[in-house]
């Protein structure tokens, strides 16, 4: 017998909000984060606009109220943060009593801090703690020290599917009855190595990142933390607790075509969103809205339009990239996506997709423009899209 | 769960490509550390594919592909590939550039293929294989987890075959870093390891990979019956009641297990864990090691699969792997069990079958 998997708690933060109550806010009030560089020591700060979290990493150990300061890289503050307000807004105080796993996702890892010690680990002989903070499963484990979690830990590198791919972990492992509950997401701080790898593809915008739109001219990148909690049927009847929603359906495919670019039909994001709706049992119609990966390159958006496209044909639902607002979050991309939807279920509200003023000329449909109140979604679909090809496709459902 | 493998490529310190015979000619090494004996690419490779492709790309895809051929399957049901460290080589290429020309003049090739997932696309690409495919990165539970998920595939989807490799690479320079931390040079053999009980380990690399199946085929090495980890545990008692546990589970006891495969590294700080437990649980049991042939990694517990399911199928214990002179009987239930600092324990149960 397969367990259900249902989401009990969020917590995000990103530059539109240090918590989930700021971002909802951010995304009412249509505000972008994304804006010239403050934070990050680099050469393109005044050319290349991103969406960092507004916060230094003193003030981000103080949020996160810890004490120890040594060896915390920002990826890892930004995902404790974020995890324990999931932690804390799916009520959970006793974490012994269930199995409780975290599955994290990250593609640079502490890579923040290994740019900043890098030279002097090789030219000098002083040991220095952020040796052992490169790899990706630091931020996991410092997150799972901080919250106290024992049971199970695991990391995810999928680039910016990471965390669609952790969810669907932490959901698989609850499905087959291996955890009671599961914290999954993941978190990426901006890096110089991030910026300029991207900057050297010549896919970062600096204009206003429209997604969908006919003049998109490239992502902004963002940085950031989501993370939600799972819990199984069971766990969730024990504790007679508030559900935000159940995820119904998720599907994993490999474009196999290009480390960088999607085919030009979109084949691996069509097969990942297939495999989630028919996990679901619903039909494509009954998808009321998409939160889209479109991240505003020419690229994923035409490439992602056709998949979408050929799976709904005429009946497009509601659909809306949010990278608009947040960045393009990397690995924390598809939680904070997720956290979105979350809001969307929860509050009855669709957020736009900001900037976009011309349809896209091979595209039969255009992403909503404007807040949707009062609209009763029952299922949406949240697609992640990935370098190598790495694509998946989570639904969620209202219960 | 249960997972048979049906399928083994593996390219490693040790000449396990082109074999002859189970580990009966060992490399021995008295450099800095380990590092893969690279096999004929050409064998393997296109020109082209090898022209583009940095090392640990090429020795993973050659291994991959043994594996696939060795059980004629073209295209697998899902790729899942486990590396602690990923793609290390084309990482510092990037990092090196951007510090040492102030953030000018990097070429885009290193970076496209710097992320962890590029191991696991680029045999999707050259396989043109569209199905689930995933990448776990977690320290010595990368591999673990990419087992876990793959049993989880198996039970979710009847009558497939998954691909699952275990891939790190060592370059100098981790090897320069890893030495204010956890290595330390080979100073005169590595097979001399568990003499030495000073500080630090000797430094290796590998790529390993699995076909694995929720079907036995004609050439099956043996059945994976759990996979377990054990993370940040209070004390060894709490390592010794989950290893219980873990073979309680899959219907065994702890007098079923005929042979133990340690993790042990040399390093007189980490190794002093495995001791408690070898005295309290496998004392009387065959007891194994493999990291003086193959160095330590994150993802080395694949070379230790690859060690185990071939003793289990040739029912023979090539002499190099043995730490005591218990006594040989038939092999068929194998435990292996790496820790790493005392905070990531792990356990993988192999059956014949």
């Amino acid at each position: 017998m397969q367990e259900r998997v249902f989401v009990t708690g969020i917590g995000a933060i990103t530059g539109i909000g240090k918590n989930t109550v700021e971002i909802f806010n951010s995304l009412l009030s249509e505000q972008s984060g994304i804006r010239s560089i403050s934070f990050l020591d680099t050469i393109h700060k005044d050319e290349i606009p991103i969406c960092e979290v507004k916060a230094m990493n003193d003030e981000l150990h103080e949020l996160a109220k810890t004490s120890l300061k040594s060896s915390f890289t920002r990826t890892a503050l930004l995902g404790m943060i974020a995890a324990k307000e999931a932690l804390t807004n799916s009520c959970i105080q006793n974490l012994s009593e269930k199995r409780t796993g975290l599955i994290s996702a990250t593609t640079v890892g502490g890579m923040d801090k290994t740019e900043q010690h890098f030279k002097d680990y090789i030219n000098g002989n002083k040991y220095n703690d952020f040796v052992c903070s490169h790899d990706s499963g630091d931020s996991t484990e410092k997150i799972a020290d901080y919250l106290g979690i024992k049971d199970y830990v695991s990391t995810l590198s999928t680039a910016c599917s990471a965390s669609a791919n952790a969810i669907i972990f932490g959901t698989q492992l609850i499905k087959h009855g291996i955890l009671d509950r599961a914290i999954v997401g993941g978190t990426d701080a901006l890096t110089k190595f991030t910026l300029n790898g991207f900057n050297t593809l010549l896919i970062l915008t600096k204009e206003k990142c429209r997604p969908f739109d006919q003049n998109r001219s490239g992502l902004a990148l963002g940085e950031g933390a989501g993370y939600l909690v799972l819990e199984s049927k069971k766990s969730i009847e024990d504790d007679n607790k508030n559900i935000i929603c159940e995820i119904t359906g998720y599907g994993n495919a490999c474009d196999a075509f290009h480390q960088t670019a999607t085919s030009p039909n979109g084949y691996g994001p069509y097969l990942a969103m297939q495999k989630a709706i028919e996990m679901s049992g619903l039909n494509s119609n009954q998808i009321q809205y998409i939160n889209a990966h479109g991240t505003g390159t020419p690229n994923n958006d035409l490439t992602e339009g056709k998949a979408i496209e050929r799976i709904f044909s005429r009946n497009i639902p509601y659909i809306s990239s949010t990278k608009g607002y947040t960045g393009h979050l990397l690995a924390a991309a598809g939680s904070v996506e997720a956290i979105i939807s979350c809001l969307t279920i929860k509050k009855n509200i669709i957020f736009p997709n900001l900037n976009f003023k011309e349809p896209m000329k091979d595209l039969s449909f255009s992403p909503t423009n404007r807040i949707i109140n009062n609209v009763e979604v029952e299922n949406i679909m949240s697609n992640s899209i990935g370098f190598g090809g790495n694509n998946s496709s989570l639904i969620f459902s209202r219960c | 769960m249960e997972a048979y493998i049906n399928g083994i490529g593996i390219t490693s310190p040790q000449k396990t490509v082109e074999q002859d015979g189970f580990l009966s000619n060992v490399v021995e090494y008295s450099s800095d550390y380990m590092k893969c004996v690279e096999p004929a690419f050409k064998n393997y490779l296109s020109p082209g594919f090898s022209r583009r492709m940095s090392r640990i790309l090429k020795l993973s895809l050659v291994a991959a592909k043994i594996c696939l051929n060795e059980v004629k399957i073209e295209k697998p049901d899902a790729i899942i590939t486990a590396t602690g460290l990923g793609c290390l080589d084309d990482t510092e290429k990037v990092l090196n550039s951007i510090l040492e020309n102030n953030e000018s003049f990097l070429s885009p090739t290193s970076f496209i293929h710097s992320t962890h997932n590029t191991i696991s696309s680029q045999i999707a690409i050259y396989l043109k294989c569209h199905s689930y495919n995933l990448t776990f990165s977690h320290r010595t539970f990368s591999f673990e987890s990419a087992i876990l998920n793959c049993m989880i595939f198996l039970t979710e989807n009847s009558n497939v075959n998954v691909l699952i490799g275990g891939v790190d690479e060592i370059t100098p320079t981790l090897f320069d870093i890893g030495c204010k931390s956890i290595y330390k040079k080979i100073p005169k053999s590595n097979l001399d390891m568990l003499k030495e009980k000073t500080r630090g380990a000797y430094a290796g690399e590998g790529m390993a990979f699995f076909i694995l199946s929720s079907k036995k085929k004609n050439n099956c090495y043996a059945k994976i019956s759990s996979v377990e980890t054990i993370y940040n545990p209070d004390d060894v008692y709490s390592v010794e009641l989950k290893i219980k546990n873990t073979i309680d589970r899959t219907g065994l006891t702890i007098e079923n297990i005929d042979a133990v495969m340690l993790g042990l590294n040399g390093d007189s700080e980490s190794d002093c864990y495995y001791q408690a437990i070898m005295n309290s649980l496998f004392k009387d049991k065959i007891l194994l090691y493999y990291k003086h042939l193959c160095g330590e990694y994150f993802t080395s517990t694949s070379f230790a699969l690859w060690c185990c399911a071939n003793i289990i199928k040739q029912q023979f214990v090539p002499p190099i792997l043995k730490m005591n002179n218990n006594q040989d009987k038939p092999i068929n239930n194998i435990l292996i069990y790496n820790q790493f600092k005392n905070k990531n324990h792990s356990l993988i149960l192999l059956q014949k079958c």
